[in-house]
């Protein structure tokens, strides 16, 4: 962990409520895909955790859903904006251990990690299938990223607008039962239906969860695994699927 | 040079600037960051016990100038505490600890403190009647003055360490709980624990913590608990370590000025993980600043 002051560089929306941030400063403390970073904003006294979808020496790229008051005063900061800053939180994925066939599942604003991970593997030379799911075509977003580092990419939309009608666990029963291994990011609900598919032997799930600290202080985050009490802030965010107390 | 030591019952510490239970676990992150040893102690996470994992998310909700928690005594329980957590603490932090204990019976409270009374490195025991994130059948011994006498009593028997009973807010009449400490046995009174509080999502309609509600802490309730110091200081002759909403070197002075002996920082780690440091680092400007030359001279100024 490390305590920085990042500046907004630029930011543009891309959906309704979805939004692209670059930050620029010390991002040097980011080591894996997957890891997040907390920002403190103005007149909130808790800092806003928030997923990392890639980073350099220099700066951060965020994907970010305006959700709430504080989030969409965040999006539209003027560049040159500067925030105090946690960076180089969480454990990330791990890029080793990814199984004969990797998949990367994404929910909406789930797939932010994904991104970097994506890179991550491409720039090894491993070209992961990507599924990502999205509530409507117009809530689809950086689809045309993932397809340029030269993913496989397929797109489930619940009301069907977009690629396949349906969900995520949809769209790999029927054009992916190949794949094996997942990196899954998305909201609760969907990283449960993804865990349960009989075709992904293993995997590892990104959690999300209401944090104070975001370091591992005040265990306000905490979730339940087969191995006791562990927090998402600190021994997660990501977690094997064998560890997940569903 | 200013002189920032201070003496709890007996207990010397270097400086009155402790981080309070809860908001620093076992001190581990921390000491990633700074060193320890230039904090006056620590106060780590309340001990029961059983193990618990505590109260099911979410368990954190933003307030105005503060914050919610509803964690609800989350810890490995007493025997894992001593085997693990304390020989670890003591890799950190050379001083002498503050153990905040819990319990939801006379007999847990007596039986926790009785096997903390065999840890050297503990200096003083917190005892925590007044946690709001735990449901005890209804009964909270830091409400009414009979019970928390009583389990002032049952501690007091089973240990030598001085004894801070840690008092909760959401009572009509703290000096009146502080004062029944007091004649029971109490070395010292800790002051205040969170504020009972909730918040509602208006997206969902429900209240945003899984528990319903949670304790307010935050420089929200630093007025409160500046108050509070001031009462119970008017109320026992005892030390008193003042908690609640303390975010900087000028906050300790003023909760100093109410009457507290040492000050216990909560909510401010969480937002900025230096805050303790900063705060021991600026403590001696703001003493020059006041004309003191030993901190101790502010402890209940402002009622002179």
């Amino acid at each position: 962990m490390q305590k920085t002051v990042l500046k907004m560089a630029q930011s543009r929306r891309l959906t309704r409520d979805v939004w692209e941030m670059v930050l620029e400063g010390d991002a040097s403390a980011f080591t894996h895909p997957g890891q997040f970073l907390e920002l403190s904003l103005p007149e909130k006294f808790l800092r806003r955790p928030i997923s990392v979808a890639s980073y350099t020496e220099d700066g951060v790229l965020l994907l970010v859903r305006a959700a709430g008051q504080g989030t969409r005063e965040l999006v539209t900061a003027a560049p040159g904006t500067e925030f105090d800053t946690l960076t180089g939180l969480g454990n990330g994925f791990d890029l080793k251990n990814h199984g004969e066939k990797p998949i990367l599942i994404g929910g909406g604003i789930g797939l932010a990690p994904l991104y970097g991970l994506a890179r991550k593997f491409v720039g090894g030379g491993l070209f992961p299938t990507v599924v990502l799911g999205f509530r409507s075509a117009a809530d689809v977003f950086y689809v045309e990223d993932f397809t340029a580092l030269g993913c496989r990419v397929f797109v489930a939309t619940e009301d069907g607008s977009l690629g396949v009608k349906g969900y995520v666990t949809d769209c790999i029963r029927s054009f992916v039962p190949e794949c094996n291994y997942g990196y899954v990011c998305g909201p609760t609900p969907m990283l449960r239906a993804v865990s349960v598919l009989p075709q992904l032997s293993d995997g590892q799930f990104s959690f999300e969860a209401r944090m104070a600290c975001g370091f591992g202080a005040c265990m306000g985050c905490s979730i339940h695994t087969v191995s006791g009490a562990k927090r998402v802030c600190k021994d997660g965010p990501v977690f094997q699927k064998g560890e997940i107390v569903w | 040079m200013v002189n920032l030591s201070v003496s709890l019952a007996g207990v010397e510490l270097k400086n009155p600037v402790i981080p309070a239970s809860g908001t620093f676990g076992y001190g581990r992150e921390f000491a990633e960051l700074y060193d320890l040893n230039l904090l006056g102690s620590f106060s780590f996470k309340g001990t029961t016990a059983s193990p618990r994992f505590g109260n099911e998310q979410p368990r954190i909700a933003e307030a105005p100038a503060g914050m919610l928690n509803a964690v609800g005594l989350q810890n490995p329980g007493i025997d894992a505490v001593i085997a693990k957590e304390i020989p670890n603490m003591e890799k950190i932090f050379r001083g002498p600890l503050i153990a905040n204990v819990g319990g939801f019976s006379l007999d847990e409270y007596a039986e926790n403190c009785r096997k903390l009374d065999a840890c050297p490195q503990v200096g003083i025991l917190e005892v925590n009647i007044s946690c709001p994130n735990v449901h005890a059948g209804g009964k909270n011994f830091g409400c009414d003055p009979n019970a928390a006498a009583e389990v002032t009593k049952a501690v007091k028997a089973v240990t030598k360490k001085p004894v801070f009973m840690k008092l909760t807010p959401n009572v009509t009449d703290i000096a009146e709980i502080a004062r029944a400490c007091a004649d029971a046995g109490a070395d010292g009174i800790c002051l205040i624990n969170t504020l009972l509080g909730m918040r509602i999502d208006l997206r969902t309609r429900q209240p945003i913590l899984a528990n319903r509600t949670g304790g307010l802490s935050g420089p929200a309730v630093f007025p409160v608990a500046v108050r509070m110091v001031w009462d119970v200081y008017e109320a026992v002759k005892l030390p008193i370590i003042g908690c609640g909403g303390v975010s900087s070197a000028e906050d300790v002075a003023e909760m100093m000025l109410a009457g507290a002996t040492a000050v216990e920082v909560g909510a401010a780690n969480l937002r900025n993980p230096y805050a303790c440091k900063q705060i021991v680092e600026n403590l001696p400007g703001v003493c020059d600043a006041l004309g003191v030359d030993r901190i101790t001279e502010l402890t209940g100024g402002a009622h002179r």
